[in-house]
Parts: C-alpha cells; sequence; structure tokens
C-alpha cells in the first residue's frame, strides 16, 4: 500500500512552485531602488558634460563607487525578477520558457559583474 | 477533463482603453525597456573603466543628438516606472484601491514622472553643462 498523500501535490509540486519569495524580492528591492535612481539620474545630470577625469572622480570617490554598486546589484537583481515574469506570462511553451528565464539570470548576472568591476577599476585604479 | 468547450471571458481588444489599464501595461512595457538602458549604463561604466578613447566614443555617442534623445526616452522610462511601481507598492499593502484613488494616482504618478524628467534635463543643460 502507498503511504503517499495528496498533499505532494502541494508542497513545491502545486502550480506556483515556490511561495512569496518572488514576489516580496521585487518589492524589496523596488523601494531600495526608490531612492537610489533618484540619486543617480541626478548624478548623472550634474555630470552630463563633464569630461572622462571628472567623471572618473565621481565615479571613484567612496560613497558614490558604493552607491553605483548598490545601484548596479540591486537594478539587476529587480530587473530579472520582473523579466523572468514577463517571460512566464507570455512565453507557454515549458522548454523555451525555463530556458529564456535561464539565460535572462545568466546575462543579467554577468552585467552586474561587468557594472561592478567597472565600478571597481575606477575607484581603485586601474 | 474537456476543458475546451469552455466558454471564454471577452478578451483584452474589446475593451475600451482607460487611465487604468494602459497605465498598468505602460509599466511593463517600461519595465522591459529598461533593461536595454541597464544595458547602456553597463556600457557607459565599462567604457569610463577602459580608458579615455573608450570613454570618449561613449560620450560622443550619448552625447550626441541621437543619443540625448534616447537618453530623454530612457529618463521618462525610468521616472514613470518608478512613479507608477510607488504607487503599486501602496496597492500592495491595500491602500488606494477605489476607483476614484486609482485614477488620481494615475494622473500624480504620469505627472511627477514628467515632472521628474523636466527637471533632470534641466539640470543636465545648466549645473551638468550637457
Amino acid at each position: 500500500m502507498s503511504y503517499r498523500t495528496p498533499v505532494k501535490q502541494a508542497l513545491g509540486l502545486g502550480s506556483a512552485k515556490y511561495g512569496v519569495q518572488h514576489w516580496w524580492v521585487q518589492r524589496v528591492t523596488a523601494v531600495a531602488l526608490v531612492p537610489l535612481v533618484v540619486w543617480f539620474a541626478f548624478g548623472v545630470a550634474v555630470h552630463a558634460g563633464a569630461d572622462y577625469e571628472t567623471v572618473r572622480a565621481w565615479i571613484g570617490s567612496p560613497i558614490t563607487a558604493v552607491l553605483f554598486i548598490a545601484l548596479i546589484a540591486i537594478t539587476c537583481h529587480h530587473m530579472q525578477l520582473g523579466l523572468q515574469v514577463v517571460i512566464e506570462d507570455y512565453v507557454h511553451a515549458r522548454g523555451p520558457q525555463i530556458a529564456t528565464i535561464v539565460l535572462v539570470k545568466f546575462v543579467s548576472a554577468i552585467l552586474a559583474l561587468a557594472g561592478i568591476f567597472a565600478v571597481l577599476r575606477i575607484a581603485l585604479g586601474g | 477533463m474537456q476543458t475546451d468547450n469552455r466558454p471564454l471571458s471577452p478578451h483584452l481588444q474589446v475593451y475600451k482603453p482607460q487611465l487604468t489599464s494602459v497605465m498598468s501595461i505602460a509599466h511593463r512595457i517600461t519595465g522591459v525597456g529598461l533593461s536595454a538602458g541597464v544595458l547602456l549604463l553597463i556600457y557607459w561604466l565599462v567604457a569610463a573603466a577602459s580608458g579615455p578613447d573608450a570613454y570618449a566614443t561613449a560620450r560622443s555617442l550619448l552625447g550626441g543628438f541621437l543619443g540625448q534623445l534616447v537618453l530623454m526616452a530612457f529618463t521618462f522610462a525610468l521616472f514613470y516606472h518608478l512613479c507608477n511601481g510607488i504607487r503599486h507598492l501602496f496597492w500592495d499593502a491595500g491602500k488606494g484601491l477605489e476607483l476614484q484613488t486609482t485614477y488620481l494616482s494615475g494622473y500624480l504618478a504620469l505627472g511627477a514622472g514628467i515632472a521628474l524628467t523636466v527637471i533632470v534635463w534641466i539640470v543636465a543643460y545648466t549645473a551638468g553643462g550637457a
């Protein structure tokens, strides 16, 4: 006789696959991005016409560099969470859906790493 | 279980576009579009980290007429997504879901998005000397 109960249909195997983690992290990153994005937009605007040395001095100063790294990391995380939902909504075939989501996650991670590396290189000299 | 004979609810195109529905899909469209903006941001940072020549190329590309036009579009997409996102956060908290309030907050988010875009570009042209 089998001891399996219908609960297996609910535990990690239902249509949702997981709990509220994705939804919650999307909101937490959104809240974090509100001040960061306002700072970023006005910071770049102030340096709109600045030359190479001035822009590097700005990006490389300790506070700016840390804020830039936070902006890049949180933005890329928020972006891949959002794109995942869009893909889940519009790409119905299971195979292509998973492939696209994995691709988006890989590209987002590479973009974040490239951006953070660029900021660190400017800040630490190189 | 046969399901293909069930009646379907009317699809999207039978509904008249409303502020609320248009702003909802615009939130998603700007969100996807801003991914290209992230690409641009990373390119700009990598160029600044690569050296004067790479930065000069990025600067002439983004600072030119077409580049500025693209950046203006991204600025509005960014602030629209930000302001409308705050509206969504209030809804997530269960506040402001009355019909009248959704319209009020909709106009407010749209107006704030436009205003912030204009202010940022005034700053860019005056303080930034773009």
